[in-house]
């Protein structure tokens, strides 16, 4: 019986088909995204008007008619970008006045970054528990190649400068800001008012305020308030200050993550007999900060191009010494080559935040997420 | 019921409530509650909405704070005392309506999280007891599956097996088939049948009056935050006292 249903089944059933052709591959493409309808198909059409003028002329501008070679701007009597000066301030755009004969000491500190973040940026890396271990070594090892000792002579920090300082600034702050900002997020939602309260004000205090405010607060201020014969390195207050801002803002980021978790989530560890410390870290963080990742790693990106405001205290970073060359008699006049270079810097950096933010995302996405009934 | 009484009842029952009465805001929302629980003992809690069953059994885990009375749980009082609250915790499993399972963890993760956290199992040990749980509820293939992964009635079973997990002495289940398909009631409901069976002291609130009838030892009817009636299956279905249970159970049996 059971067979004879299960044949007439078969038989009634459509077989499937292939799609019609020109709705899927290359052609179903184009048709879907860039010819829709009458406005899209316009609009398609300008933009690639806009392109066909926009992109031969900047490939001209910096590769065709470009001069690399030459001492000064006079040498560039081409009608594309001079680049000139390249070979010439690239380890001032590097490394600002870090003496050149111990240049080679930001340069390993540089490439023991790289094994230094891999274990926590990846889930699977070779020998991940030594390189963990090493990670949480790697700020001290780095000090002591920046600044000196053991063996290393001494750099005084107002020598630090170009890229390497907003790389400095830059990391210290998201490896830092993350941390304060959880512990802000959850000393906000707590229930014991001193706790709340001193959140809350620092939170609003600091988001409140412009950063190159607490910079300054920070240079003209403080010493006034420190006994006079302490002093605080202007790099390390520099990444005080950053973090607390960038922190503030991570704070409220996370925040908006928590309150996304729906309370069944705190019901249910609570009543599986957890803690309140075993509750967040093992059930509520993980979901509240993957929810926020996009948020997280806007104020990360955030965090990194702002650190180009330390030229406000007196340091030289990377944008500091662009705007220091094209004031120089010898390179006058190169100010879009200059920014255009520094500019490149920041995007490569940032742009990297974002797609690997977008990975994690698709990579933590396949668990299950938007797991939550009801 | 004094203080006394209390002492004297609490080495009989593994729950005993007395006096219970909790506000939300000025809603007063349990009224001088009294139930006893004793070992073994299964009750069912019913009645209309906003009725305060719900409230009641999460008090009995301290989800919910009560402002009078007192609540005995396995001879500790629920009082403000976390240390208290968390040693009830460790005893009291809890299902709930919305499953609530942690949609980062797998169904095994979940299942030995408590255990290894709470309990201070050795993790082999708990992924052992998990999956033999697991193969209870009739879902041990899906061990290394994600939530999100499973259906409704699936992920039911898996936070019965999650409570279980942790070797509770009494299981709450609050509205624990009001989320589900009809077709997945049935089997969420076999599990519990199977879990009275074993001996475990459960409180369900629940409208599944074929399964009050079938395992309670007690139905127990609220209305407005008071306990109305309270009795056998047979007597409370075939000869309900009040009229607020005629009414509801009209109401309930005439579809």
């Amino acid at each position: 019986m059971s067979s004879v249903i299960k044949s007439m089944e078969k038989n009634n059933r459509t077989k499937p088909r292939p799609p019609p052709i020109g709705s899927t591959g290359a052609i179903g493409w184009l048709r879907q995204n860039l010819f829709s309808n009458i406005y899209n198909s316009l609009l398609t059409v300008i933009c690639i008007c806009g392109l066909i003028l926009i992109i031969p002329a900047g490939i001209d501008w910096v590769f065709l008619s470009s001069q690399v070679a030459g001492d000064n701007r006079f040498a560039c009597q081409n009608t594309g970008a001079c680049w000139a000066w390249i070979d010439q301030r690239m380890g001032q755009f590097l490394f600002g006045f870090y003496p050149e004969q111990e240049r080679w000491r930001p340069m390993v500190a540089f490439f023991l970054l790289l094994p230094a973040l891999a274990p926590w940026l990846f889930e699977r890396v070779p020998a991940q528990r030594y390189l963990r271990i090493f990670s949480i070594a790697y700020p001290f090892i780095a000090t002591i190649l920046l600044v000196g000792g053991f063996g290393l002579p001494s750099v005084a920090s107002d020598k630090f400068g170009g890229f390497m300082l907003n790389l400095i600034v830059g990391l210290s702050g998201i490896v830092l800001s993350l941390p304060v900002g959880i512990l802000l997020a959850l000393g906000r939602r707590s229930k014991l008012p001193l706790i709340k309260w001193v959140c809350i004000s620092f939170i609003e205090i600091v988001r409140g305020v412009p950063l190159i405010t607490l910079l300054f607060v920070s240079n003209i201020l403080l010493p006034i308030f420190l006994p006079p014969d302490a002093t605080l390195d202007s790099v390390i207050r520099v990444i005080i200050m950053v973090t607390a801002f960038a922190s503030a803002y991570m704070a409220e980021v996370i925040r908006g993550g928590l309150q996304a978790i729906p309370s069944g989530q705190y019901e249910a560890a609570k009543a599986m007999g957890l803690n309140y410390f075993q509750s967040m870290r093992l059930i509520i963080l993980p979901q509240a900060l993957r929810i926020s990742i996009p948020g997280i790693v806007n104020t990360f990106i955030g965090l990194f191009k702002d650190t180009t405001l330390v030229i406000v205290i007196g340091l030289f970073d990377i944008l500091g010494i662009a705007n220091a060359m094209v004031a120089n008699p010898d390179w006058l006049g190169l100010s879009t080559e200059t920014y255009v270079f520094v500019a490149l810097f920041f995007f490569i950096i940032c742009f990297s935040m974002s797609r690997y933010s977008m990975w994690l995302e698709r990579r933590l996405g396949t668990k299950g997420s938007n797991g939550w009934s009801s | 019921m004094n203080n006394g009484n209390a002492a004297e009842f609490r080495h009989k029952s593994l729950i005993e409530i007395c006096g219970l009465n909790k506000w939300f805001g000025s809603f007063h929302v349990l009224r001088d509650i009294s139930l006893s629980v004793a070992s073994g003992e299964r009750i069912v809690i019913c009645g209309p909405s906003g009725s305060g069953k719900s409230t009641l059994i999460r008090c009995i885990n301290y989800l919910e704070e009560h402002q009078e009375g007192q609540i005995f749980v396995d001879g500790i009082e629920l009082k403000g005392d976390l240390k208290n609250i968390e040693a009830v915790r460790k005893e009291v499993g809890m299902v709930f309506q919305s499953f609530n399972l942690f949609p980062h963890l797998t169904v095994l993760e979940n299942c030995t999280l408590a255990p290894v956290w709470v309990r201070n199992t050795p993790k082999a040990e708990a992924e052992r007891i998990a999956m033999e749980l697991l193969e209870k509820v009739k879902i041990p293939e899906q061990a290394n599956k994600y939530p999100g992964q499973l259906s409704g009635g699936q992920q039911q079973r898996v936070a019965i097996a999650r409570s279980l997990c942790m070797q509770p002495k009494i299981m709450l289940f609050d509205e624990p088939t009001s989320a589900l398909d009809p077709e997945m009631i049935k089997e969420v409901l076999d599990v519990m049948v199977d879990l009275a069976d074993s001996g475990m002291t459960m409180l369900v609130v629940t409208h599944e009056m074929g399964f009050a009838a079938q395992v309670a030892d007690k139905v127990v009817f609220m209305d407005e935050g008071q306990v109305v009636e309270s009795n056998t299956p047979k007597e409370f279905f075939e000869n309900p006292q009040s009229e607020r249970t005629k009414l509801f159970l009209s109401q309930i049996l005439s579809h």
